[in-house]
């Protein structure tokens, strides 16, 4: 949805066209998906493979209580539904599957 | 002749190319990329010279071109060095699409170009139609007369820059400054170290705690108010300019501002020229000014941020007066540095007869002959003996 955006003047910008860093932040890619991943915890052996594959870092880890990195979940405020997750995932595990994004 | 006007300065022997190699290894940048190309090889040559001796700690890098002595000169002031390169002519040509990204990037890349024909035909002697040609880039453009000048604006071409966000270049005319040999005066390392003052960027890529993107895209609904910002930017350097100048007054002695005038104040008839045949215009005047004939002459050295008004003003009370362009516009119409100034005159409501000449392409000689003619035709439109021509005129070239 686009919001009426006030645009800045040239005495607002910075010079040279400077852009700060990290702004795709603010960029939510998740209203893209149409196939949806669904992480399956229990089967999970926190390989982190998934995590490596992820071309928009939209597997969430964290360090559990004893400070192994272990998946947590999906962002799906960015996730775009590639599907590259299910199909990494080891044959004999398969965690993750994909379903219809349901609107 | 040169004299010492700084009491710890030394007299020296040297052509253009070597005192701006000079000046350059006394400013001591962070890093030079250069590529070579007569007639300013020697200016990177010698340089890398002096890197190769331990002399300068300068981080010299041998690109295969000269496009990517630009680029990579931006990325090194992007990074946040103290960057300089040189070239010429072609290589400046070849830099083009660089030179645009430099000036909107606001990076303060300094530049010693050594002024000499675009190809075609091949030629590599001395005309301006290789930076006159970069006019619109961006670009503070500095002219220099002689050795003395490239020297002394080199040094003020960084405090420049700095301080306005845009990168400059500071030019000879090939091979007559370049290459020749004239006494000038320089100054000891740590007095130029210490006016150039050291290179401090508000950022930096390098800067890894504070990191930003440069050089982003930007549509229809924000690539002109960056464009408004560059060309105010260039408005602002004019004030830089004579800061700087002054600074370099009160600490060296020389005096420089936007243009020199030499025996304006009564003049008549005034000529307006870029360069070293300002030196050569100037024993005419001498000469006609001992006959009784009031000629004058404007020397532009900051002609990027054009001086406008100060121009204006300058040319008001002159009967008529005759702008020499080493440089043509293929425009049908006239050269670059007469348009400039008659749009100033204009736009100031002033209107005096005036004439454009197109002189010295590809290195051709311009005499005291070829000026006195000038003069002596400006006196007679002066009387209303005869009307000044309606189009660009020529100076020694055989056209029929």
């Amino acid at each position: 949805m686009k919001k009426e955006e006030k645009k800045l003047t040239a005495a607002e910008l910075p010079a040279g066209g400077l852009l700060e860093a990290g702004t795709a932040q603010d960029f939510k890619t998740g209203s893209w998906r149409s196939l949806r991943p669904v992480w399956n915890k229990d089967k999970c052996i926190h390989c982190l493979t998934c995590w490596i594959y992820c071309p928009d870092s939209a597997i969430k880890i964290a360090p559990d209580e004893k400070k192994t990195t272990v998946v947590t979940g999906i962002d799906y405020d960015f996730c775009k539904g590639c599907g590259i997750c299910a199909r990494e995932c080891p044959d004999k595990i398969k965690a993750i599957t994909m379903e219809e994004e349901k609107k | 002749m040169v004299k010492a006007i700084y009491p710890k300065g030394k007299i020296v022997a040297k052509t253009g190319n070597e005192v701006m190699a000079e000046a350059m290894r006394q400013i001591s940048p962070d890093v030079v990329a250069a590529y070579p190309i007569t007639p300013a090889t020697e200016i990177v040559q010698i340089f890398s010279q002096f890197v190769a001796d331990g002399k300068v700690p300068t981080e010299y890098v041998a690109v295969e071109s000269e496009h990517s002595a630009m680029s990579a000169t931006i990325g090194a002031s992007v990074a946040g060095a103290r960057a300089m390169t040189g070239t010429s002519s072609q290589g400046l040509a070849l830099m083009w699409e660089m030179l645009y990204i430099a000036a909107g990037l606001r990076l303060p890349i300094v530049m010693a170009e050594v002024n000499r024909a675009l190809s075609a035909p091949i030629n590599i002697h001395g005309d301006q139609s290789d930076t006159m040609g970069a006019r619109d880039a961006g670009w503070i453009q500095i002219y220099s007369e002689n050795s003395q000048e490239s020297y002394d604006n080199m040094i003020q071409a960084v405090k420049i820059a700095e301080k306005a966000k845009l990168p400059t270049m500071v030019t000879t005319d090939g091979f007559i400054i370049s290459h020749c040999m004239e006494v000038v005066e320089v100054y000891p390392d740590e007095d130029v170290k210490a006016f150039v003052g050291e290179y401090k960027p508000e950022r930096a890529l390098l800067d890894y705690k504070k990191p930003f993107t440069l050089g982003a895209i930007e549509l229809q609904d924000y690539y002109f108010e960056h464009r408004w910002q560059l060309a105010e930017g260039m408005r602002n350097a004019k004030q830089i300019v004579l800061d700087v100048a002054k600074e370099f007054k009160n600490k060296f002695g020389r005096e420089y501002g936007f243009y020199e005038k030499y025996k304006m104040d009564d003049a008549e008839i005034a000529i307006v020229t870029i360069g070293s045949a300002a030196g050569t215009t100037k024993f005419v005047i001498d000469e006609l000014r001992e006959k009784g004939i009031k000629a004058g002459l404007i020397k532009i050295r900051v002609y990027r941020p054009f001086p406008a008004e100060e121009i204006a003003k300058d040319l008001a009370k002159v009967k008529a007066f005759a702008v020499l362009d080493r440089a043509d516009s293929c425009s049908g119409n006239f050269a670059p540095v007469y348009l400039d100034v008659v749009s100033a005159l204009f736009a100031n409501g002033i209107n005096i007869k005036s004439e454009n000449y197109v002189y010295g392409l590809g290195g051709r000689e311009i005499s005291t002959e070829h000026i006195a003619e000038v003069y002596s035709k400006l006196g007679k439109i002066a009387k209303g003996e005869v009307a000044p021509s309606k189009t660009v005129e020529y100076i020694n070239v055989r056209i029929k």
